[in-house]
């Protein structure tokens, strides 16, 4: 019997190649390639008055210098606007190398092509730019106030503003028995995977098509972009995304410059040209994230149930929108969570700054939003003096409100329709794993021996898999080794493995027979990409809907051989063979000879294919390949959801602060975590595993330390503190298995759950130990030390724990904006 | 491209070092790192290079069996020394370059306990555990942690490298009590 596979925790495909040095990323490949380098702004914001390279085209080894005036046709154009938007109503691209002006640290100016890269910096160094600075905008603060423009196309350097309102927020907030308002901030962090950007291009002067690697999270996209900036038919434009050395959401932006720049040098020098990123390029070249200021408003009764709540926020994109407005949209629609609130209005301004372009980083948006929505209910539960699950018990939708519709649109353009979900037993069996109930005791004991410890609780839903689509092309050989491909690209999901199990159960072969291809436009040309936790639920349905399609075919033909009714038939271990009856039976691979019909033997077993060969009775009134038919074991399809499927989980986290020091430390660390049907329960673990070390970097060590210059301070893996194994805590993890109605397998996203909740939990924890509100994430010991000073000075006020009195319950009570920055009135930022 | 390959003004210096048991010369300036002569002169590409600084800890190899960081060495410097590379801890645990590589312990728990993802830090942890081992075979989970606390991963949280050690850790004595009951019975 062959043992099902999906949902076993299968060792991964992948790991014998990867743990012997085979692996090959993107700086493995093209060991002969020319090499780039490029002279990058120095300035956050300035105009370019003159580039001299006299110096640098003696440097020996030096092939070609570039600026944008020998950049031609397309590519001196301004980059696309990949995602449009009606709110996004003064959209800003760079340029692939900038003509006049640069908007922040980091931006290329010019491309050096080298025969390697020590002789292309050496040259990069030798070239001269004069700038005249001009001011520079850092930070929301600044970009709101507006005093300085960062393009004199956006007025108020405002580059969207749009609302979203069910039911009139303003009223029921105002109608409420209770109200609060909070003032929150969360700073910005980035992806930083392992391996930065990178790209190699080899131009076939014969065939005059380039073949382009790049490292990045859509190869299909770069494909597209690259063809419609050099001007070539897509058939003449092959991309391929090698081994990826982790993207978190940074890879699925494109293109980059290099990724058009690489490409246009190669077909201009006729030569193989790679680069690829450094880390200090990484850091001011690529993309942040996360950066939010954020004004809530909520009404709630008695029982801590939301009534009305509103919110207002602030989001920095950065000096361009190349990826539209889709972190604050994800921000202001997954903020509501598990949650119902009565009314519920959303206002975002997206606003550019002298900095890092801001697209999608793991988690997306969501986790300002869940920060916001759980801060919020924290608020609520103190402000009442309730237990904090139960004011999340009073909002939570339940399973008999699913479908729910909570009336908006959510990132993908369609409704946002909640598919299923437990959110009563998930809390339940968090509170179970943590010893919710029992904590209050262990506080108590804590305290008694002087020690301050905390407990809190972050919980979200994500909208995962999401559309347009995905496909899956399956072909069985005649060898019995079955080829999948799938468009999307992996950056360490374990896709060959997962998609393997999905087909070698579908099919009905031994795995080892099946191998997975992943971002390959040659293999499949057709796709989107791998974001938004969304290539298990897409292609994974895509490839089972292909491989079923294979099945049905492979026993048609196998029934036809043996003569008997296809409905008879099962396939076990690459066999196909009538149920009751396993003496009668024809391999999978023997189905695949006869799938295609031959003129020409190519070994013995093509023997039977071919025309004089005589394999069952002959109707010669048909052709060899029957109409509707196609020659070939081999089978294709798509799936294409009508809308995202959502996900959930909920996490708790129990911290301890020094009383002197301030230091933070996280004491258990626990997930519940509900992705549908789990295709691979190790995968799955290992992906909530590293989302919740990501978490933890970015509420406790992460930020991107910019001066009012505009200079990233810390772009250095020494400077910027990303968690080593001694700053992340051990994962203590549980699952529901809720299966979503709306795909085949029943299955949910994964990759980006782990990281959505922390900073709320973590937060919420610290609150709980110390005794004020957190407000602003991430939080360093230092930042603690000094709300403890401004709270022994009156500055910050206690927590209630609901010791409101009478009086109070009917007025609006803001709390004290506890962060480092200046408690400004927010205001419009064209006001 | 031929005419401009050449690099007149930089001194090319030959360098010899052993690498995974076989002696590789190669031609490189001075200037050259460890990391980049492995990678692009020897074409070695399982050392992987994450931030130029010594701080990620994805370039590590073993000089002379001891745990060093090759993007803060020259490759100079490595002249005449052993070096192991990633490709080189297969072969490395029986001592022999006949036959099918074995993996050695601490790759075949990487495996078992999932302890990559993507892949890109991984010959790192590799060959630093590998070395830890040799002088900690017995270690504690706190142990485990703290002798990997000195890399970068940015997938796996850690929490399936540390049990990745305890793992190699066991399947390290494992090897060991084999042979030494091996010798046993031919003695």
């Amino acid at each position: 019997m062959t043992t099902a596979m999906f949902g076993a925790p299968v060792q991964r495909r992948e790991d014998p190649r990867l743990v012997t040095g085979n692996g090959r990323y993107l700086d493995d490949l093209g060991q002969g390639a020319l090499a780039a380098a490029f002279v990058r702004s120095p300035y956050a914001h300035a105009r370019i008055l003159d580039i001299d390279v006299t110096d640098a085209i003696e440097v020996p080894g030096v092939i070609a210098i570039y600026t944008h005036e020998d950049l031609d046709g397309h590519t001196a154009e301004r980059l696309p606007l990949l995602i449009p938007h009606p709110s996004l109503t003064n959209p800003m691209t760079g340029y692939c190398l900038a003509p006049e002006v640069v908007n922040h640290v980091g931006e290329a100016i010019v491309m050096v092509v080298a025969t390697d890269r020590y002789v292309a910096e050496d040259t990069c160094e030798r070239i001269t730019v004069d700038y005249e600075q001009l001011p520079v905008v850092v930070g929301l603060e600044k970009s709101r106030a507006a005093e300085v423009l960062v393009h004199a196309e956006a007025p108020g350097n405002c580059a969207a503003h749009m609302v979203q309102e069910v039911g009139d927020a303003a009223a029921a907030i105002a109608a409420a028995p209770h109200r609060l308002s909070l003032s929150l901030q969360v700073e910005r962090s980035a992806s930083t995977p392992m391996e930065g950007k990178g790209v190699y291009a080899r131009w076939d002067s014969d065939e005059q098509s380039i073949r382009l690697y790049s490292s990045t999270q859509t190869s299909t996209g770069v494909r597209a972009a690259v063809a419609a900036k050099l001007g070539m038919p897509l058939a003449k434009v092959e991309c391929i995304a090698p081994d990826v050395g982790g993207g978190f959401g940074v890879k699925i932006m494109h293109p980059w410059p290099e990724e058009v720049l690489i490409p246009w040098a190669a077909r201009r020098l006729d030569a193989e040209v790679k680069w690829v990123e450094d880390r200090r390029e990484h850091f001011i070249s690529s993309a942040h994230e996360r950066a939010q200021i954020q004004d809530v408003e909520v009404g709630f009764d008695d029982a801590g149930r939301v009534l009305g709540l509103s919110v207002k926020f602030w989001h920095d994109n950065g000096a361009y929108t190349p990826y539209g407005i889709i972190v604050p949209i994800i921000t202001s629609t997954q903020l509501l969570g598990p949650y119902k609130p009565g009314a519920y209005r959303c206002e975002f301004f997206s606003m550019y700054t002298n900095t890092v372009i801001v697209t999608p980083y793991r988690g997306a948006g969501r986790p300002q939003g869940v920060f916001a929505m759980e801060r919020t209910m924290d608020a609520i539960a103190d402000y009442l003096g309730l237990d904090r699950t139960d004011v999340r018990s009073a909002n939570f939708i339940q399973v008999e409100d699913m479908p729910y519709d909570h009336g908006l649109l959510f990132q993908d353009g369609r409704p946002l329709i909640y598919d299923s979900g437990d959110f009563p037993a998930t809390l339940a069996k968090l509170k179970a794993l943590v010893g919710w109930d029992d904590f209050a005791a262990y506080k108590q004991q804590a305290e008694a021996e002087g020690r301050r410890v905390g407990l809190g609780i972050g919980c979200y839903v994500e909208g995962t898999g999401v559309g347009p689509y995905e496909g899956g092309h399956i072909q069985i050989e005649t060898s019995g080794r079955v080829n999948v491909s799938t468009g999307l690209t992996s950056q360490g999901q374990g896709h060959q493995t997962a998609f393997a199990q999905i087909v070698a159960d579908e099919l009905g072969v031994p795995i080892e027979d099946v191998f997975v291809t992943t971002g390959d436009t040659r293999r499949f040309g057709y796709a989107v990409g791998t974001f938004a936790s969304r290539a298990a639920v897409m292609s994974g349905n895509a490839i089972a809907l292909a491989a079923r399609n294979v099945r049905e075919k492979a026993l048609r033909i196998a029934g036809e051989a043996l003569e008997v009714d296809p409905g008879d038939l099962d396939i076990v271990d690459g066999i196909v063979r009538v149920k009751g009856d396993p003496e009668s039976s024809i391999a999978l691979a023997t189905v695949a000879v006869l799938s295609n019909p031959l003129r020409y033997a190519f070994d013995e077993s093509a023997q039977a294919a071919t025309q004089f060969a005589g394999t069952g009775p002959m109707d010669y009134s048909k052709p060899p390949v029957a109409e509707g038919e196609e020659p070939g074991l081999e089978g294709k399809d798509y799936y294409s959801p009508p809308r995202a499927t959502f996900a959930n989980g909920m996490h708790a986290a129990i911290v301890e602060t020094d009383p002197q020091t301030a230091e933070i430390t996280i004491l258990r660390y626990c997930v519940v975590h509900d992705c549908g049907r789990m295709i691979n329960p190790m995968i799955v673990e290992g992906q909530v595993h590293g989302g919740v070390a990501q978490g933890v970097g970015g509420a406790l060590y992460e930020r991107m330390v910019y001066d009012d210059a505009g200079q990233l301070l810390n772009a250095s893996f020494m400077d910027f503190l990303m968690p080593y194994a001694s700053e992340v805590p051990h994962i203590e993890t549980d699952h529901l298995e809720t299966p979503s109605p709306l795909n085949p397998l029943g299955i949910k996203g994964a990759g980006e759950a782990g990281c959505i909740p922390v900073s709320a939990a973590i937060a919420s924890a610290i609150e709980d130990a110390e005794g004020f509100p957190i407000t602003s994430m991430p939080i360093s010991p230092d930042e603690l030390w000094d709300l403890r000073r401004q709270h022994a000075e009156g500055l910050i006020p206690d927590l209630r724990r609901g010791s409101r009195t009478v009086a109070m319950t009917n007025r609006t009570t803001k709390t004290t904006k506890t962060t480092k920055t200046s408690s400004t009135t927010p205001a419009t930022p064209n006001a | 491209m031929s005419e401009t390959t050449q690099t007149a003004a930089e001194p090319l210096l030959e360098i010899t070092l052993s690498v995974n048991g076989v002696r590789r010369t190669a031609v490189a300036p001075a200037r050259r790192l460890l990391s980049d002569f492995l990678r692009h002169e020897l074409r070695l590409t399982g050392t992987h290079v994450g931030c130029e600084h010594g701080v990620c800890g994805a370039c590590t190899v073993l000089v002379d069996g001891t745990a060093m960081r090759s993007c803060l060495m020259f490759a100079v410097t490595a002249q005449d020394h052993e070096i192991t590379t990633v490709e080189g801890l297969a072969r490395s645990v029986d001592g022999t370059d006949t036959g099918t590589p074995t993996m050695n312990p601490v790759q075949q728990a990487f495996i078992e306990c999932h302890g990559l993802q993507c892949g890109f830090c991984t010959p790192g942890f590799l060959t630093t555990i590998t070395a830890y081992l040799q002088e900690n075979p017995e270690p504690t989970e706190t142990e485990a942690r703290e002798a990997i606390s000195g890399n970068l991963c940015r997938c796996t949280g850690y929490q399936n490298i540390v049990k990745s050690v305890l793992r190699a850790a066991e399947i390290q004595a494992l090897g060991a009590a084999e042979t030494t009951n091996e010798r046993g019975a031919t003695a």
